[in-house]
């Protein structure tokens, strides 16, 4: 049956057919749909980890147990689970597992732009790479059987484009696979006795899957048509973009497994096409190889380092007409991202952006707060940075900084990686405040559940963590719970917790907007008559509110009526409608 | 020969609920498809883009500068942020709504008036319409985007019927009479 498939939900897909038992991922954005669509299949495990190390672990641990498993994350998830992917080249598997990874060229999403592929080389596990979304069905399939038969995790490696692509694809059945399971301490327990051993088997093994990569169909040239004096190796949705711009007049190399690649094949197709491009987004990682083996390539000089590629920036390259037609003279004002109407972040960053505090922020919706109006963020890096940022800013600045700084973390980050930070700055005592912005979902990555909404991936009911209990336990005796949308509360409790000599958190407490079961009050309306035209509305924020014919107005389609703009207007001028 | 449809507005407008009727139409009509667009932050009341490209044989998931055979947007603004997307004999098809980005809200940008007339006097052909009015008619503001498929279906060669069918398969069976109704009011008007 021929279906129109996301990237994500084909790999889903060929996971699902290829028997995989468990997936434990943690959602990242662009590759959050695979886990999402593999938890529609009944006759499979799937579940939400707190973070990219743990999901890794534990899809490792079906795999140890005979039963083929899955872990799914972003780019910069890898990061996270690079400690169990560095040894688990060297266990290797029992039965197949599979490390989805999802990058994201042009960071539509994402806070930088790391190509995956040098983990693939530096953990010395096989990477495939498909270009479109029957690819990414078949070499999630493929993945399994590579992994088994060379006994080795494989990455199957997405960017945004081939992950959120839809095309056609062919689905099949499922098939069951257990391998049973045997005590082996030399191949398990990688202590340095045993992980000496285990190195060379790593080496061989690489070995073993270039002399694969030569001649397995994952990898295959297409002829040209003859009448170009150049052939162009290739791989992901680059590919696409080949072909795009050249039709079948090109000689390509597509490469499906980018790591180990293959050797013979390259110098054989230098050797005729004569000239060669490679061309890949992102970093030269098959130009590098090709200029190892001493193939003499065109790359990176003459094809971008940053952001995604197109058929466009192919045909730039060799000087084919831009084929644009129309030019505006007005400059088209621009549409950023922002967060929503009735937020439960913008109460909270409002009275942050008062009090002048200096702000250490995380990765979720609320990193939206660094935008204008609000700009209340000074600082994002990475997953749970805020907090542990925060104890060493405050180390550093002293009474300087103490009384003046937070952090703000969602409840999802705080899971993920935030919790350690706080013990830290329990443990060692930093004089801090620590904001944990609890929307009770994850929600930038578009609603996951998470360890502290009490429901599994299916909905079900599930363990909930206490979040309060949490703090208290590992030490912060001062954990306090305010709404958002009470300003004057808000600026209380945080006035007093940044005035205690102790570190503390203020857990910000309100279901995002977007979640089905929050039911919109009804919108607020502007009371013109009231309205002084002071715009003190206008630096909140709010998509809802906009000043037309001098004064405020506001979108009665956006407003879900949470009431923050008639606490913040000093004339009472936005009212409720009469019931 | 593949066709290149752009459909664009502002993230939370419904656009998925098109690009996927429209994917699964052309599916079953035989074509080769690719449907693209960007999850994730952009989603968050950003500009949003969704490219529909159908043929023969489909590469690129992407449609590139003078590659759109149609722009279906469903804002004003939005229509002139991708315009030099557009083939020098395309469409674009747009709702007048006008939607004040953060910087037109904040004071910090005015919005452009008059934009379709520039659209116009540069010869491009706007099929401008108010699809959100036609939308209440039909009982809900959220049908703007089946308002705008209707439009979008006078200049196909696939017959109505089809595209009827495609709504049924597509919403719930509590939307379909609304949202056919929707579907009528664009193509008719």
């Amino acid at each position: 049956m021929k279906e129109l498939m996301i990237g994500n939900a084909a790999v889903a897909r060929g996971l699902y057919e290829a028997g995989c038992a468990l997936i434990s991922s943690y959602p990242g954005t662009p590759s959050t749909e695979i886990t999402e669509v593999f938890a529609k299949y009944d006759d499979a495990y799937c579940e939400w980890a707190p973070n990219e190390k743990v999901a890794t672990e534990a899809a490792f641990g079906a795999a140890l147990r005979g039963k083929r498993s899955a872990c799914c994350m972003k780019h910069v998830g890898l990061n996270v689970a690079a400690d169990p992917l560095f040894t688990l080249s060297y266990t290797g598997v029992n039965a197949g597992m599979v490390i989805c990874v999802a990058d994201d060229p042009g960071m539509h999403s994402s806070q930088n732009e790391q190509d995956s592929r040098h983990y693939a080389i530096a953990a010395k596990i096989p990477m495939l790479e498909p270009s479109d979304s029957q690819e990414a069905l078949d070499f999630a399939k493929l993945a399994f059987e590579i992994s088994e038969q060379f006994d080795t995790p494989v990455l199957l490696k997405m960017c945004t484009r081939v992950a959120h692509s839809q095309s056609i694809v062919e689905v099949g059945e499922r098939v069951e696979v257990t391998k049973p399971y045997e005590k082996n301490p030399q191949k398990y327990i990688m202590a340095p006795a045993n992980a000496i051993r285990r190195h060379p088997f790593v080496e061989e093994r690489t070995a073993k899957l270039v002399e694969y990569a030569e001649t397995s169909p994952v990898n295959r040239v297409e002829d040209g048509d003859g009448s170009r004096d150049f052939g162009v190796i290739t791989s992901s949705t680059s590919y696409q973009y080949v072909k795009e711009a050249f039709g079948d007049s090109v000689p390509v190399l597509k490469l499906g497994m980018v790591n180990p690649l293959p050797v013979k094949l390259i110098r054989d197709f230098a050797a005729k096409v004569g000239k060669v491009y490679v061309i890949e987004e992102l970093d030269p990682v098959i130009e590098t190889h090709c200029k190892a083996i001493g193939v003499d390539v065109v790359g990176k000089e003459k094809f971008s380092i940053l952001g995604e590629f197109s058929q466009k920036s192919i045909e730039k390259a060799f000087d084919m007409a831009d084929k644009t037609a129309f030019r505006l003279d007005t400059d088209v004002p621009v549409r950023p991202p922002m967060m929503c109407a009735g937020c439960p972040h913008r109460g909270m960053f409002s009275v942050l952006a008062k009090n002048k505090i200096t702000v250490l922020g995380d990765i979720g919706c609320y990193t939206l707060g660094s935008m204008p109006p609000l700009n209340a963020l000074d600082m994002t890096l990475c997953m749970g940075a805020s907090v542990s940022g925060l104890h060493g800013y405050n180390k550093a600045g002293g009474e300087e900084t103490e009384g003046k700084s937070v952090c703000v973390i969602g409840d999802s980050t705080f899971m993920h990686s935030g919790v350690t930070g706080l013990i830290n700055i329990a443990y060692n005592q930093s004089n801090s405040t620590v904001i944990i912005l609890d929307n009770s979902i994850t929600g930038m990555t578009g609603h996951q559940q998470n360890p502290t909404t009490g429901y599994s991936i299916k909905g079900d009911p599930a363990g909930k963590v206490d979040l309060e209990s949490l703090c208290h336990s590992i030490g912060i005796n001062s954990v306090r719970v305010v709404d958002p949308y009470n300003l004057e509360e808000c600026n209380k409790v945080l006035k007093e917790e940044l005035a205690k000599d102790e570190p503390s958190v203020i857990i910000s407490r309100r279901p995002c907007v977007l979640l089905k079961y929050v039911k919109p009050k009804k919108p607020l309306h502007v009371n013109t008559e009231k309205c002084k035209s002071c715009k003190r509305c206008m630096k909140f924020g709010c998509p809802a509110i906009s000043f037309r014919d001098n004064h405020a107005v506001v979108d009665p389609t956006l407003c879900i009526g949470c009431g923050v703009c008639a606490q913040l207007c000093a004339f009472d001028a936005f009212e409720s409608e009469v019931e | 020969m593949t066709k290149n449809v752009m459909i664009v507005g502002v993230g939370g407008q419904g656009s998925l609920l098109a690009s996927k009727l429209l994917g699964r139409l052309l599916v079953d009509e035989g074509y080769d498809v690719k449907v693209s667009e960007v999850h994730g932050m952009s989603q968050r009341g950003g500009s949003v883009v969704t490219y529909v490209r159908f043929g023969d044989r489909v590469y690129s998931p992407v449609i590139e500068a003078g590659e759109a055979d149609f722009i279906v947007s469903f804002e004003k603004i939005e229509a002139a942020r991708y315009v030099e997307n557009l083939k020098k004999d395309g469409t674009v098809i747009v709702n007048t709504q006008q939607i004040d980005p953060m910087p037109v809200i904040i004071g910090a940008a005015e919005y452009p008036s008059g934009i379709l007339e520039e659209m116009k006097a540069k010869g491009v052909h706007v099929d401008a319409i108010d699809a959100l009015d036609l939308a209440r008619q039909a009982g809900s503001a959220k049908a703007c985007n089946i308002v705008l498929m209707g439009r979008l279906a006078k200049y196909f060669d696939i017959p109505k019927e089809k595209w009827i069918a495609a709504i049924e398969n597509s919403v719930k069976p509590q939307f379909v009479e609304m949202n056919k109704k929707a579907f009528e009011l664009g193509y008719s008007c």
